[in-house]
């Protein structure tokens, strides 16, 4: 084979392979990332008094095939993603992306401007922008003194 | 073939191994990698979102390749990070070739966030197929 794989390679990859899962182990226990989910696509909220702006993971998915929607307070990032279908004579030597669909629903802080939403797919993150409703925006009350 | 999609392990690079560390104090974690291989060439297909074709960076040295992307952080002005399931850093990512890749005719495309790369076998270490005859 034209590419050695690590397990095959003797000893000194099978350390490599050990360090790799202890690694795995390690980030599993020890997570800086608070809410790691096995849950795909990952996303991440960031949020401001002016509205939502949610970022998913998305790499290797076409934007056409990305279907975003909010109802009421639910945001819901629905899609496929394919891989490559290998020809006769071509073998695989790793396989760690996977394909299928998807489907995440975000329960979001506050009500938005449905009509307002914009969704950016680039570079295989998508990048949705949610308003928030002018009806719920915290409003300023001047404190009197008597 | 549905394999399932799996998200990022967010598995870091480690500090400990061959490749050293990083001088940016960023985290740099390993992408997911597909890869087959035709009778001509091997195509590494590696996911790595964020990262563009100006971005990304191939270095192939005696049969070591090296892939390495950087992403842009992004900064929302007046918002604040209040749910993660994701943390953001580079990649980077090293496999061992045997020598019979043609150089000269690497491909590399970077696409929604995947690099493609496309390495072709040297025409001259194709190995011949050799028939075996029975013995009269």
């Amino acid at each position: 084979m034209l590419l050695q794989r690590l397990s095959d390679n003797g000893l000194w990859s099978s350390l490599r392979d050990m360090e790799r899962l202890q690694q795995q182990l390690h980030r599993m226990i020890s997570s800086d990332v608070p809410n790691a989910t096995s849950e795909f696509p990952p996303v991440n909220v960031w949020t401001s008094e002016d509205g939502v702006i949610v970022t998913a993971e998305l790499a290797g998915t076409e934007s056409k095939d990305i279907d975003v929607s909010v109802v009421n307070e639910t945001l819901s990032i629905r899609g496929a993603r394919e891989t490559e279908q290998l020809n006769e004579g071509e073998t695989w030597h790793r396989r760690e992306r996977g394909d299928g669909q998807f489907v995440r629903t975000i329960q979001l802080p506050f009500a938005v401007q449905t009509d307002n939403v914009q969704a950016i797919f680039k570079n295989g993150i998508l990048q949705i922008t949610l308003p928030r409703a002018e009806s719920e925006k915290p409003r300023k009350i001047t404190v009197s003194a008597n | 073939m549905a394999t399932g999609l799996k998200t990022r392990e967010n598995q870091e690079v480690g500090i400990n191994s061959e490749e050293g560390e990083s001088t940016k104090a960023r985290k740099v974690f390993i992408p997911k990698a597909d890869i087959f291989e035709s009778k001509e060439e091997i195509v590494v297909l590696a996911e790595m979102p964020g990262v563009s074709e100006s971005s990304v960076d191939i270095t192939l040295e005696r049969n070591v390749l090296t892939i390495s992307g950087s992403v842009q952080i992004p900064q929302f002005d007046g918002y604040s990070l209040s749910y993660a399931e994701y943390a953001l850093g580079d990649y980077r990512r090293v496999f061992s070739l045997s020598n019979e890749i043609d150089r000269e005719k690497i491909q590399a495309t970077v696409k929604n966030g995947v690099l493609k790369l496309v390495l072709p076998k040297n025409t001259n270490s194709i190995p011949k197929k050799i028939t075996v005859k029975a013995a009269e």
